[in-house]
């Protein structure tokens, strides 16, 4: 590890997934994730890396299926609309059982919306909108350090699961800045070597030389397109224990739990200090990976003290759906939420908690 | 320290790499020298490159001290993604009694937009100071300082007068990082010609009395930033 330095979460993005071992990066301006595809044209080159500004998002997810099935280890980010675009390729992406990492830097909708934080993508990113049965792992960090490591470590776990990464954070991570430690650089496999480290990749030959690597998400037989599917859902369930994970603070004797990811997160952390100065004791759990949403973590509420778990989200309430499956009716559950790009402020979180406990 | 030193001549243009802290510096400056008394005083937002942290979200604030806040169209709209302007940017440039405090964008990108604005560039009635944090990944090192500080002077075709050592961690901020900042300000002064103006430290993180006697302290708040980002 190197020492401190001051990044804007767009360029730490950037150098974390380069540093990972991302060789190419296909992307589209789009606020507030452009200091992304401005930090790759810089610097991807000089790391050995190709650089492409894609003529759309359409475009630019599927120079990366292209460049991923060849065996490149591949970066995309977008935001909200953008990454909408790209649904149809991630689809793709996870057929054909293609590694890439994407990235989305979201900001607020429906349409347009603004660009103002929001985590209104949440459906966007853990149920996807592209077509077909798929599942693509999603994490959501909540400060900057946090979000280097997961991008670092995000091209092996896309190579090790031969699937789309998913990494969400909201504009305001994208435009912050904060003093992070960047990793060490990663050993990047040589081109000659792609073929022993990605043998489904198409490199010309398979390792048995005797025949060609197709990859694909056409079948044209049912039968095969079944055992297809099924096979990629035995790949997930099994992705699904492995990849879980979330930070559960204070749940011991508390009166109130509070859900929430990323930014969010951030902001409940300075609600739970106001609320300890009121004698309630708050306790938080931050779901980590979206999918798989870290049901087991809600086994934790202290069932003697708890009188509600609140799902806070920047949004009307999609993570909410996840938090009702996963408490199984065992406490009430509210939502405390803004949307249109607003973050609220600590105070005003407090009091839509002492609001939700007077019942 | 002496305000009037920013003031030498009646425009401060405040350049500098993305996130060297040329927003918080520049709201900083403009209500310590409200405060002083420096009257009239504009604000001038030219970020247009910038989404969120742009120094027109603080107008509220800088009105109440008496400061003019420019920049936007659109009312100060914090969502307006379009490079516009508004016409009253003119006023105070125009006002030879006013002094001026231009908030560029960051990098060449973010400083272009004063081209459109060349006519008042033409005389010697302004400085151009370069806000640079050594703690900044692409300004660590004085090539790379150099780099960025030439890719806005070539764009702007003005040399800069000044340099302002903005070097911080945030709440990690030390003593030394404020020492190493100064130091590549120094090295880039003596190769370059350009004047070392200040010296910040972040208010309410730093005691000013523990920095070498030799510098020059000059406190920046944290406006832009909520408090929760430190959580």
């Amino acid at each position: 590890m190197s020492e401190k330095v001051l990044m804007k979460g767009n360029e730490a993005f950037a150098e974390a997934a380069v540093r990972g071992g991302s060789r190419f990066y296909f992307g589209y301006p789009i606020t507030p994730q452009s200091e992304i595809p401005e930090y790759m044209a810089r610097n991807l080159a000089k790391a050995g890396g190709t650089f492409v500004q894609a003529e759309s998002e359409v475009a630019a997810i599927n120079m990366a299926y292209g460049a991923a099935a060849s065996g490149g280890s591949v970066f995309v980010s977008s935001s909200s609309p953008g990454i909408a675009l790209m649904q149809e390729g991630m689809s793709f992406l996870c057929s054909a059982e293609v590694p890439v990492v994407l990235l989305n830097v979201s900001r607020c909708g429906p349409g347009v919306g603004g660009i103002q934080p929001g985590q209104a993508d949440y459906f966007q990113v853990t149920r996807g909108g592209g077509n077909g049965d798929y599942r693509i792992p999603v994490f959501a960090p909540a400060n900057l350090q946090e979000a280097v490591d997961i991008l670092y470590e995000a091209p092996s776990l896309a190579d090790r699961w031969q699937n789309p990464v998913m990494v969400l954070v909201d504009g305001m991570m994208g435009q912050m800045m904060e003093p992070i430690k960047l990793p060490e650089w990663k050993e990047v496999v040589a081109r000659e070597d792609i073929r022993s480290y990605k043998p489904w990749a198409i490199t010309g030959y398979g390792t048995d030389d005797s025949k060609r690597n197709v990859v694909k998400s056409l079948r044209m037989q049912p039968e095969d397109l079944e055992v297809h599917v099924e096979k990629l859902f035995a790949k997930y369930a099994e992705a699904e224990k492995e990849l879980c994970r979330y930070e559960a603070e204070n749940l011991e004797g508390a009166d109130i739990v509070f859900v929430a990811f990323g930014t969010m997160a951030r902001l409940i952390k300075e609600a739970m200090e106001l609320l300890a100065e009121k004698g309630i004791k708050a306790g938080l759990i931050r779901p980590i990976s979206l999918w798989p949403f870290p049901d087991e973590a809600f086994d934790l509420i202290d069932k003697t003290t708890t009188k509600a778990v609140v799902s806070c989200e920047l949004s009307m309430g999609q993570m909410i759906e996840d938090v009702k499956k996963a408490v199984a009716g065992r406490f009430p559950v509210k939502l405390i939420h803004r949307t249109g790009g607003i973050v609220p402020n600590s105070l005003e979180m407090c009091e839509k908690a002492l609001k939700i406990l007077e019942g | 320290m002496d305000i009037q030193k920013f003031f030498k001549k009646r425009i401060l243009i405040v350049a500098g790499h993305y996130g060297s802290g040329k927003t918080e510096f520049a709201v900083s400056l403009a209500m310590q020298a409200a405060a002083e008394g420096i009257s009239p005083l504009a604000v001038i937002d030219l970020d247009v490159v910038n989404p969120y942290f742009r120094s027109r979200e603080c107008a509220a604030k800088l009105k109440a001290e008496g400061v003019e806040v420019q920049g936007s169209f659109f009312g100060h709209d914090v969502t307006a993604e379009i490079p516009e302007l508004s016409a009253n940017i003119r006023r105070p440039l125009e006002d030879e009694s006013c002094r001026v405090i231009i908030d560029l964008g960051g990098n060449e990108a973010g400083a272009r937009i004063l081209k459109q604005f060349d006519k008042y560039f033409q005389g010697d009635d302004f400085n151009l100071a370069i806000v640079l944090n050594a703690n900044r990944y692409e300004t660590r090192t004085v090539p790379d300082a150099i780099e960025q500080i030439e890719l806005i002077e070539n764009e702007l075709g003005i040399k800069a007068d000044y340099l302002i050592n903005n070097t911080h961690l945030l709440r990690e901020t030390t003593a030394d990082d404020i020492a190493k900042g100064r130091r590549l300000c120094s090295e880039l002064a003596e190769s370059r010609g350009y004047e070392i103006l200040c010296d910040c430290y972040p208010q309410g993180i730093i005691d000013p009395s523990v920095l070498d006697k030799d510098f020059m302290p000059f406190g920046v708040g944290m406006y832009l930033r909520q408090s929760w980002l430190d959580k």
